[in-house]
């Protein structure tokens, strides 16, 4: 086993990062780290030393389920002929401008 | 009162500015990138807070000494830091062992200085306590770390702790040309800090399972100027480009 091997490297974590009270936290980037704790220091020196954030989370990366390629058709095509999901139909009233 | 006020600036700067260096040999050295990234972070705080303090040091003098000047072209015996400061950076236990210990007496002096009556000095001490805060969170969570981890980060964590403890004291030395300063609300008196400084590092050794060394010697000589051959080395390399370029632009 090598220093940096998979067996003895410490367990990952995602970084999440909030630019400003009220905005949502965005994925930043991920540390190895021995706990949370450890976690959240990490990723405070190496996401949030130049002001990026005024909150972190860090999640172990091992509670992420993600969806795999195989799910691309079955999760995401049926939206694209379903023309009535998306809210382009809707008259937007006078005096909102915000589109 | 600007010499012993100089003398007192130059404790404060000189102990940020070869921790400082020190700390920045880890770069590109450190076990992980994490804490590659974590230490030089350390250590440009530590240089920060000692630009700001020897620039100050520097107009209190008056003799027109800024803080490049004060940090490149003065000599071992000019140094006025803590012996604790200067010693080789060993191991990252010895590392982090001597963060913990200097940093939580950074946090007990910035948060006395804060209140003082001189406003620069109470203005860099509101700054550096809140960086000094996160060096001892680091510190401290690793000495923890490595103190209850495996035999061999015991093993060395302890050894960090007895090579560094002889060190501490010297921290608490109030010097005497400094009782009028303090009398004035200027500066702290650091004897008043040592209660305060064990009570932590007590607890925190404990969650540690390590043990402080009884009734050891107590080095001292850096805040006079007496050093180990260790400083020579360490500005030798500092102050090569500034000596061997004076008035360099880049």
């Amino acid at each position: 086993m090598t220093p940096n091997s998979p067996e003895r490297s410490w367990p990952l974590w995602e970084v999440f990062t909030q630019g400003r009270d009220g905005e949502p936290h965005q994925h930043a980037g991920s540390v190895h780290a021995t706990d949370a704790e450890h976690a959240l220091q990490n990723a405070r020196d190496v996401y949030a030393r130049r002001n990026e954030a005024v909150n972190l989370w860090v999640v172990p990366s091992a509670a992420i389920t993600a969806s795999t390629p195989e799910d691309m058709g079955p999760f995401f095509d049926p939206a694209n002929d379903k023309a009535y999901r998306h809210p382009q139909f809707y008259k937007v009233p006078k005096g909102v401008k915000v589109f | 009162m600007s010499a012993p006020l100089f003398d007192a600036l130059l404790r404060l700067g000189d102990d940020r500015l070869v921790l400082g260096h020190r700390t920045s040999e880890w770069c590109g050295h450190a076990p992980i990138l994490e804490e590659d990234i974590a230490l030089a972070n350390i250590a440009l705080d530590h240089i920060g807070q000692a630009n700001l303090l020897l620039q100050y040091a520097g107009a209190v003098e008056g003799g027109g000494r800024d803080q490049d000047a004060l940090a490149y072209f003065r000599d071992a015996i000019e140094y006025r830091n803590a012996l604790i400061c200067e010693l080789p950076r060993g191991d990252f236990a010895v590392t982090i062992a001597r963060h913990f210990f200097h940093g939580l007496y950074s946090v007990l002096q910035w948060e006395a200085l804060s209140n003082s009556q001189d406003a620069t000095i109470a203005g860099i001490a509101a700054k550096a306590l809140k960086e000094s805060r996160y060096h001892v969170r680091h510190a401290g969570e690793w000495v923890i770390r490595l103190g209850d981890g495996t035999d061999e980060s015991h093993a060395r964590a302890q050894a960090a702790v007895h090579l560094l403890w002889p060190y501490t004291g010297e921290l608490f030395l109030q010097p005497v040309d400094e009782s009028a300063l303090v009398a004035a609300g200027l500066t702290a008196d650091v004897s008043t800090l040592e209660g305060a400084w064990r009570a932590t590092v007590d607890d925190v050794l404990h969650r540690a399972t390590l043990t402080a060394p009884d009734g050891v010697w107590m080095q001292r000589g850096g805040r006079a100027g007496r050093h180990t051959e260790h400083l020579g080395h360490l500005l030798a390399e500092m102050q090569i480009v500034a000596r061997s370029h004076p008035g360099a632009q880049w």
